[in-house]
């Protein structure tokens, strides 16, 4: 049939329809092309607005200044243009959500893949989903309504916007992404490895931990990267919990401000676009994107490597 | 777990020119050193499917049996069935009894974690762990208990030795087990099952995958582990079955058609069904 349509010059079967089926063929693939060059000309705008625009501020502000000064205040003179302050807030909200994420992730992922019943296991996963699809936006006034008076209660020096109500909260926004990727490196260990442990008088507890986990842990390293990325790029819940004074510490209980939080400021604001204040969002916007895309090549790169080892 | 450490087993057997056809003379009384393991009317389903109808089979002590039969007879079924390895399947169910040193491996209460220890196993597809040489084989120590090294350096050693691997591999116990052949591969699979001191060895056709030299070097060594062990083997290859083995049970739909002496087996089939087999008009 397909030699029919493609090959329309053997005159012997050239039918009255043929050149029609050709020529749709032909649009069809037109059409599909299309659509997946709007995704990659898209990506590679929004590389090249932020290369751009950022050189265009790098030109009035030393990069060297934004990468090393510790003072982040464009909006206010005198202004610095230190993006470490933003670039702490970031760290100090991801450095508090991954110890949540982490070992509750895996423990739910080793839990599903390894003890579940098939039956608790096809119950559990549609509810991560759930809360995979819950709006960041949520999750962002439930860190300021419920997790900021909690953390009030317990210490009652940290400022009512802080780093730790939005690492909570950020916490379990990335756990479904450590329970889907990890369940699925460890589902992928062969069963025969299994078997192997068990024939030799291991416990489930021994599989588990002395064979299973160990033999997926580059796929679990990999969940876990991703996961930061996402936490690195999350807004909405940091922009809402976790104050916004761009303050260079490591405190979590004090109000900090985090690179995307300062983007929304800006956008949001009345910084006249085209100055150098305005431009500061692209700068900020290069340098986030630069992190996060790292993360994700990297756990890409590995998982790709997992998937090799057990094919 | 003094019993894993206390060397049962010669250090070193000296490699020997091994007969490599039974001669009568292994075949005296099969039965000279007692029976291992006794299957009593053994039914066995997987959900609703039944693999195995009535099995009666009486596994001597220190003997070498082979299981033969054409593909989905359930002889690898009742394999696993000797060290309850199909528990880990769901849905399956066995009706009947098998005793291990006259005890019902599945009574109420049996524990399944010290039966394997005494059951060891090897598989069709050689599944070393992603460690190194040297934790694969000291892994099943460990998991029953062994923590100093001088005494799991002394295990390593004598079992890689027994499956004929420490040779070659001697040098580089800290290599990933990933990379040896898979013929080294298999061997180390053995040296990890010994390493736990079983009594009873199980093989599901453990040279299926492997050239025609780590056959022969893992029948030689089978050849010399039944003075210690007493070895039940699954091949499909009938040459395989008469070189090593002492009985020979035939399976066929689940069915345990003949069992008896390999020599008189190979040589005078009872059976029609078996000879059939034996000869390759069907399998």
């Amino acid at each position: 049939m397909s030699n029919l349509t493609t090959a329309p010059h053997l005159s012997k079967i050239a039918l009255p329809g043929a050149k029609l089926r050709t020529y749709w063929e032909h649009c069809i693939h037109g059409i599909l092309l299309a659509c997946a060059t709007i995704s990659i000309i898209t990506t590679i705008g929004i590389v090249v607005i932020l290369l751009v625009e950022s050189l265009q501020f790098f030109r009035e502000v030393s990069i060297i200044e934004f990468l090393t000064g510790t003072k982040w205040s464009p909006l206010l003179k005198p202004q610095h243009y230190g993006i470490l302050p933003l670039f702490c807030g970031t760290f100090l909200v991801t450095a508090g959500a991954a110890p949540i994420a982490i070992p509750v992730g895996l423990g739910t992922a080793v839990f599903l893949s390894e003890y579940a019943t098939p039956w608790l296991r096809d119950v559990t996963k549609p509810v991560l989903e759930v809360l995979a699809g819950v709006p960041s936006v949520v999750f962002g006034y439930l860190a300021v309504v419920l997790v900021s008076p909690l953390i009030k209660a317990i210490f009652p020096s940290a400022d009512i916007f802080n780093a730790a109500n939005a690492s909570v909260v950020v916490g379990f926004m990335i756990l479904p992404t450590i329970v889907s990727i990890s369940e699925d490196v460890l589902r992928s260990v062969p069963r025969s490895l299994r078997e192997a442990a068990y024939a030799l008088g291991a416990t489930k507890l021994d599989v588990t931990v002395g064979v299973v986990v160990p033999a997926a842990m580059s796929g679990i390293m990999a969940s876990f990267l991703l996961a930061i990325a996402r936490a690195a790029g999350e807004t909405m819940a940091v922009t809402l919990a976790a104050g916004g004074t761009s303050k260079l510490t490591l405190n979590p209980l004090e109000s900090i401000q985090t690179m995307t939080a300062y983007i929304v400021q800006v956008v949001l604001g009345d910084t006249p676009a085209g100055t150098p204040e305005y431009r500061t969002i692209f700068a900020v916007g290069l340098a986030l994107f630069m992190s996060t895309l790292v993360l994700n090549v990297l756990a890409q790169w590995i998982l790709t490597r997992v998937r090799e080892k057990y094919e | 777990m003094s019993e894993a450490i206390s060397p049962r087993v010669p250090l070193r057997v000296a490699p020997r020119a091994l007969p490599r056809v039974p001669t009568g003379q292994d075949h005296e009384d099969l039965t000279k050193h007692g029976i291992k393991v006794t299957a009593a009317d053994v039914n066995f389903f997987y959900s609703e499917h039944q693999a195995l109808y009535g099995i009666n089979l009486a596994v001597p002590k220190n003997c070498v049996t082979a299981l033969i039969g054409p593909s989905g007879c359930g002889k690898s079924t009742f394999l696993r069935c000797l060290n309850r390895m199909n528990d880990m399947i769901d849905g399956t169910l066995l009706r009947g009894k098998i005793l291990l040193d006259g005890e019902d491996i599945y009574q109420r209460g049996t524990d399944v974690v010290e039966l394997r220890k005494r059951v060891g196993m090897v598989f069709q597809k050689s599944n070393p762990f992603p460690k190194t040489i040297y934790e694969n084989v000291a892994y099943g120590p460990r998991v029953a208990g062994v923590k100093k090294s001088v005494i799991l350096e002394e295990i390593v050693e004598k079992c890689l030795q027994q499956a004929a691997l420490w040779d070659e591999v001697q040098s580089r116990l800290n290599d990933s087990a990933l990379q040896l052949s898979g013929g080294q591969q298999q061997r180390l699979c053995i040296a990890r099952a010994l390493a736990t001191d079983p009594e009873v060895l199980l093989m599901d056709e453990p040279a299926s995958a492997l050239d025609p030299k780590s056959t022969a070097a893992i029948e030689d060594l089978i050849f010399e582990l039944k003075d210690t062990y007493t070895i039940v083997i699954v091949t499909h290859n009938m040459q395989q079955a008469a070189r090593v083995s002492d009985q020979t049970a035939f399976f066929y739909e689940g069915h345990l058609i003949e069992v008896g002496r390999t020599t008189d087996m190979f040589t005078h089939p009872r059976e029609k069904r078996t000879e059939d087999y034996i000869t390759g008009r069907f399998g």
